[in-house]
């Protein structure tokens, strides 16, 4: 048992780090395309060994570690950052009865550990002794703090239609239809808020206020190189994945088919396209939008990052948890 | 009437982001529209613009014959003594001495591209190229003769 765990788990890895490898090239040919340019088409064929050969620069960089900064903290930064991310792919139904770890709090289990990253990232603010990566991992804090409430908050209203924080009976719930559809407007609202929650969760722009390229360097990871640089690239990519799947899992049916409430025979259709290939069809969809967001709004200021937050989402979402609830009692939901 | 300002915030943020997701979506959808030119595989083909700077350049025609005068305005002109003319008095056929250049140097290491030489030409004697492969191992090659061995001033041109 115990060495089917550890295969599992080295799979598992093995196959997020490929993950990662695709979609940073996917990042740069979306963003590529959105600017009218045609992105990394020299190394391989259209450019898709680009992520292969950077990994090798990265590998042959030097690993420096600054003179007076806390040597212990600043390498153990990226791996806190990186184990916090790849533990929440765990709970992940990838396809119909494929579940790593099913556990009866998945949508709890998810939003505390993925909140965890957090510490790895003030760790390595703190610990790099540089007045930029302290201001980044400090305005990271803030952002997270702020944005987990939306969050939890988009999350819980599935879970009040539900009835369940099993990931696994979430999906199972959504047989006859998907909650986005089934749960109407105030559903489609917590999608929209859930999506923009997690942008800001992700530290991706237009919310990038922790890297901040133009006022900050490179904010927290300012002083990183190497393979421990390419470590919080990883973890990024790894969160991405994450927050789509789990958007993709509650609100759009993880591996569970299109279906439409009773008829039969579209239904039957729908059921020969593999469960695997309908939960990566919508994670890639989901990640799709937050890859066109980054390349379309502009960056937000911190005070406007945290207007948004307190003024606008956070309202909006504790009154649209009431009508979810109001709609869950009254049954008004398909 | 707090109530009415936030909804017609809300309203104003989504509609504004979404015509900007329209457009960009709309450049992800027709590669077309891609303006990336393929630099070193095109080089065939490339044509740059005719306003391009590329290079301070003096023409000269079939005869070996170009337009300048030697008049040193150019050099005046250009705000960091890019240009030097030497010139020297060339014996005509009526026996009269006239200014002549003898050698018109141009340091493209330290042109701006200014414009400012063309310009001031008063007989359109330069003109700006549109060569812009100008990297070489020695700086010295960038120190450039403009007119050509023994070539002389136009027929007709003071």
């Amino acid at each position: 048992m115990l060495t089917v765990n550890v295969i599992l788990g080295v799979s598992l890895i093995a196959f997020l780090v490929v993950l990662c490898f695709f979609l940073g090239y996917m990042e740069r040919k979306v963003a590529a395309f959105m600017q009218v340019r045609l992105g990394p088409n020299r190394v391989g064929p259209k450019g898709s060994l680009q992520i292969v050969a950077d990994t090798i620069k990265l590998l042959f960089k030097e690993g420096l570690t600054p003179d007076s900064s806390d040597r212990f903290l600043f390498n153990i930064a990226p791996f806190i950052v990186v184990v916090t991310s790849m533990l929440v792919v765990a709970p992940i139904a990838f396809a119909k009865d494929f579940q790593l770890y099913d556990i009866h709090i998945g949508v709890l289990y998810v939003s505390s550990i993925s909140s965890m990253g957090v510490i790895g990232i003030l760790v390595a603010g703190w610990s790099s002794n540089n007045k930029y990566s302290l201001m980044g991992a400090m305005r990271s804090g803030a952002q997270i703090v702020s944005y987990e409430l939306s969050v939890g908050l988009s999350l819980i209203s599935i879970v009040v239609l539900t009835g369940s924080l099993n990931l696994n009976e979430i999906v199972l719930s959504q047989q006859n239809g998907w909650w986005l559809f089934k749960g109407h407007i105030p559903v489609m609202i917590a999608f929209v808020i859930f999506i923009i929650a997690s942008t800001a969760e992700l530290n991706r722009a237009p919310f990038d206020l922790a890297e901040a390229e133009q006022e900050l360097t490179a904010g927290f990871h300012t002083e990183y190189s190497g393979m421990k640089f390419a470590m919080f690239l990883l973890s990024e990519y790894i969160n991405l994945f994450v927050v789509s799947a789990i958007a993709a899992t509650i609100f759009l049916g993880g591996w569970m088919p299109f279906h439409l409430g009773t008829w039969e025979a579209f239904n039957h259709v729908m059921d020969y396209i593999p469960s695997v290939l309908w939960f990566f069809g919508k994670t890639f969809f989901i990640i799709f939008i937050i890859m066109w967001f980054r390349w379309t709004f502009p960056r937000l200021r911190i005070d406007q990052l945290l207007n948004l937050e307190w003024k606008y989402l956070l309202p909006i979402s504790m009154i649209n948890l009431i009508l979810v609830t109001v709609m869950a009692i009254m049954n008004w939901h398909f | 009437m707090f109530i009415t300002n936030y909804i017609s915030t809300v309203y104003k943020t989504i509609r504004s982001l979404l015509k900007g997701m329209k457009l960009t979506g709309y450049y992800f959808l027709h590669p077309r529209e891609i303006e990336t030119e393929e630099y070193p595989d095109n080089r065939a083909t490339l044509t740059m613009a005719d306003r391009f700077r590329g290079e301070v350049i003096m023409p000269h025609n079939e005869a070996n014959e170009h337009r300048c005068t030697g008049c040193q305005a150019c050099e005046i002109a250009c705000p960091n003594g890019t240009i030097k003319i030497i010139t020297k008095q060339e014996i005509q056929l009526d026996g009269k001495k006239k200014k002549r250049i003898d050698t018109f140097v141009y340091r493209l290491d330290l042109c701006t591209f200014c414009n400012l030489c063309i310009v001031a030409c008063p007989s359109d004697a330069i003109i700006m190229g549109q060569n812009f492969e100008h990297s070489v191992y020695d700086k010295k090659q960038l120190k450039k003769v403009l007119n050509k061995p023994d070539s002389k001033l136009m027929e007709g041109v003071e």
